[in-house]
């Protein structure tokens, strides 16, 4: 060795030359959070083997097509036909969609473009505050206030507009619209959020662009900021609907807990995660009801696993599209 | 002076804009009345249940009389996500630190990357539903229901709100200080401990925080792992009782002094949670990153 390179400090050899027993710390760092990851992948396969595994018997006995389409849910006379709790969650989930993603794009319109500074940052935190709530505090209240005191409007606006399909007729209590409405206030805040996150990444010159042409406020969203938001918007949105799929204690406070398909969305139905956890008790000495309700938690899983696969697709691509827009323009931001 | 022609934004365009803008303002006001009237009734019907001895007394259980108060739902919910949290967010942390520092661009980050974001999407209930099969029917540890197998379904919840959470703010550590480590010769376990996670340590108090409030709140993995009791119960192998399944059970039996009772939990329960929630959000202004 020339003179001049580092020489070894002492006898413990030079940082440069770590030996194997110093090296061994990193190397066990390294395999052990490796190991916890590759835990994490196999917690979930092995997750998902079990859920299929358990709801085997109700789909050997019924068929897997007659347990999803067939609309008779008696678990009394062994008939387990989930439709009715698949269209329960589908239509309060649709309902939920309707009435929160405008609401939600709308807030993180203004908190991002419109508001005064000022009120900015206190309003995203009241906003996000609706996410704190507890599912249950949600069909607490649902059941107490929600329910009777909407119940009049619902009347009036069901014999009003009966001539829209599935609005017309009996109205009651508990129904898949009250359903609906406590599921968009829940996801409201992820929605908006998510929204305000695409929102902000818009491209400064983008909106001064559209203000330079002589556009007004309203304009400059319209053409600059929406068209550039929309991915990420529709990705918020997905995340949404895997929230309102999933949703369990709320809805089951407010449905109504009846395994018929209703008439109408003021009337009461049924959904496949509040009929989970209604009929669990019953369920424990019954292996064939068990199975079904499991197989309920395999069906819910596998939709929200599609939903959440799509909304992670749009938002990905909202940030690719990000990413390239700006690499360009990098320094004006 | 040359003056250059605008033409004046025309009345209908005027109104348009007045009109959306307009829209979009009551739009954002349509969001917060529904947190002003929870919070509203939260306190008008909650307060009333609330004395000492309703957080010294359990439940009676009794169909007359005396309901009791919520001890042991609190201690249960304290107990079960104290747990949780004890085993969810060294592992969630831990994979977080592995996604960025040792596995970043790797095949296996993605895949660990894709599985954290299924375990994100997957509905509370199914986790219940997965800890009924796995432990409860199994009776694992000599029991049926039982606080540990409430907790490990509330750490499996947590576990991808953590991972998340860490994971953003470790990628915002700036790679220099890494680098700074380095040259000084610190080898990379201690850059981790020593630099890496001090540094982002904000961060991760904040989503560890949030994701014990969102526990913490969780009716349905509990109702079928920890079930609903009335005793308290301090042996995690025993049943336990939680503030939100006790909730839920009240609203259940239509009774006004129970219903009375879920409300001063309901009460309870979010006061808990949205301190947590403020709290982390104060971390959260004041820390560096982000």
């Amino acid at each position: 060795m020339e003179a001049g390179t580092i020489t070894p400090a002492g006898e413990r050899g030079s940082a440069l030359h770590r030996s194997p027993a110093a090296r061994l710390p990193d190397r066990l760092l390294k395999w052990g959070l490796t190991a916890l990851s590759v835990g994490v992948i196999v917690l979930i396969a092995y997750f998902f083997v079990r859920l299929v595994i358990e709801s085997e018997p109700v789909f050997k006995q019924v068929g897997v097509v007659h347990f999803l389409f067939s609309a008779d849910w008696v678990p009394s006379k062994n008939l387990y036909g989930a439709l009715p709790l698949l269209v329960g969650t589908l239509i309060t989930s649709v309902i939920a969609l309707l009435l929160g993603i405008p609401v939600a794009v709308a807030t993180a319109l203004y908190i991002t473009e419109l508001s005064p500074r000022r009120i900015r940052g206190p309003l995203t935190v009241v906003v996000d505050l609706l996410a704190a709530v507890p599912s249950v505090v949600y069909g607490l209240w649902g059941f107490f206030f929600l329910i009777p005191k909407l119940q009049p409007a619902e009347r009036w606006f069901a014999d009003t507009f009966s001539f829209i399909p599935f609005v017309g007729g009996v109205v009651t209590g508990p129904n898949y619209f009250i359903a609906g409405l406590i599921l968009a206030i829940m996801i409201l805040p992820i929605a908006s959020a998510i929204s305000r996150e695409v929102i902000s990444t818009v491209p400064r010159e983008h909106k001064e662009a559209a203000l330079a042409l002589g556009a007004t406020r309203w304009e400059m969203i319209r053409m600059a900021v929406l068209p550039y938001a929309r991915g990420g918007i529709a990705g918020g949105a997905m995340l949404g609907l895997g929230r309102a799929i999933g949703e369990t204690i709320a809805v089951t406070l407010v449905i109504g807990n009846a395994a018929v398909i209703g008439h109408s969305i003021f009337q009461q139905g049924y959904t496949l995660s509040a009929v989970i956890a209604n009929e669990f008790g019953e369920a424990a000495s019954d292996p064939l009801h068990r199975a079904a309700l499991i197989a309920a938690g395999l069906v819910l899983f596998v939709l929200t696993l599609g939903v959440n696969a799509v909304a992670r697709a749009f938002v990905m691509r909202a940030e690719r599209g990000r990413r390239a827009a700006h690499t360009p323009s990098g320094m004006a931001a | 002076m040359s003056s250059i022609a605008f033409e004046p934004v025309s009345a209908r365009r005027r109104r348009v804009d007045k009109l959306a803008r307009g829209s979009v303002a009551v739009l954002t006001a349509a969001a917060l009345v529904p947190l002003v009237l929870i919070l509203y009734y939260l306190v008008k019907q909650g307060i009333g249940a609330i004395s000492l001895s309703f957080f010294t007394t359990d439940p009676t259980g009794s169909f007359l009389g005396d309901p009791g108060g919520i001890k042991s739902a609190i201690v249960g919910t304290v107990l079960m996500v104290g747990l949780a949290a004890v085993v969810a967010v060294p592992v969630g942390v831990g994979v977080a630190i592995w996604l960025v520092e040792f596995g970043r661009g790797s095949k296996l980050a993605h895949a660990v990357r894709y599985f954290i974001d299924v375990m994100t999407g997957v509905p509370s209930i199914v986790f219940g539903l997965f800890v009924y099969i796995t432990l409860v029917l199994a009776g694992v540890g000599g029991s049926s229901f039982a606080g540990w197998k409430g907790s490990v379904a509330l750490g499996l919840l947590m576990l991808p709100i953590v991972t998340r959470s860490a994971e953003v703010v470790l990628l915002l550590v700036p790679n220099a200080l890494r680098e700074a480590a380095y040259a000084l010769g610190a080898p990379r376990w201690r850059t981790v401990f020593r630099v890496v996670l001090p540094t982002a340590l904000p961060g991760i108090v904040t989503g560890v925080l949030l994701a014990i409030a969102r526990a913490a709140g969780e009716t349905a993995p509990l109702l079928f792992t920890a079930a609903v009791v009335n005793a308290t119960a301090f042996n995690y192998n025993d049943r336990m009782n939680s503030l939100p399944a006790l909730i839920f059970q009240n609203v259940g039996q239509a009774q006004d002094r129970l219903v009375t009772i879920a409300w001063g939990a309901a009460l309870t329960l979010v006061a808990m949670i949205l301190m947590l929630t403020l709290i982390a959000r104060m971390i959260q202004r004041r820390s560096r990153l982000s």
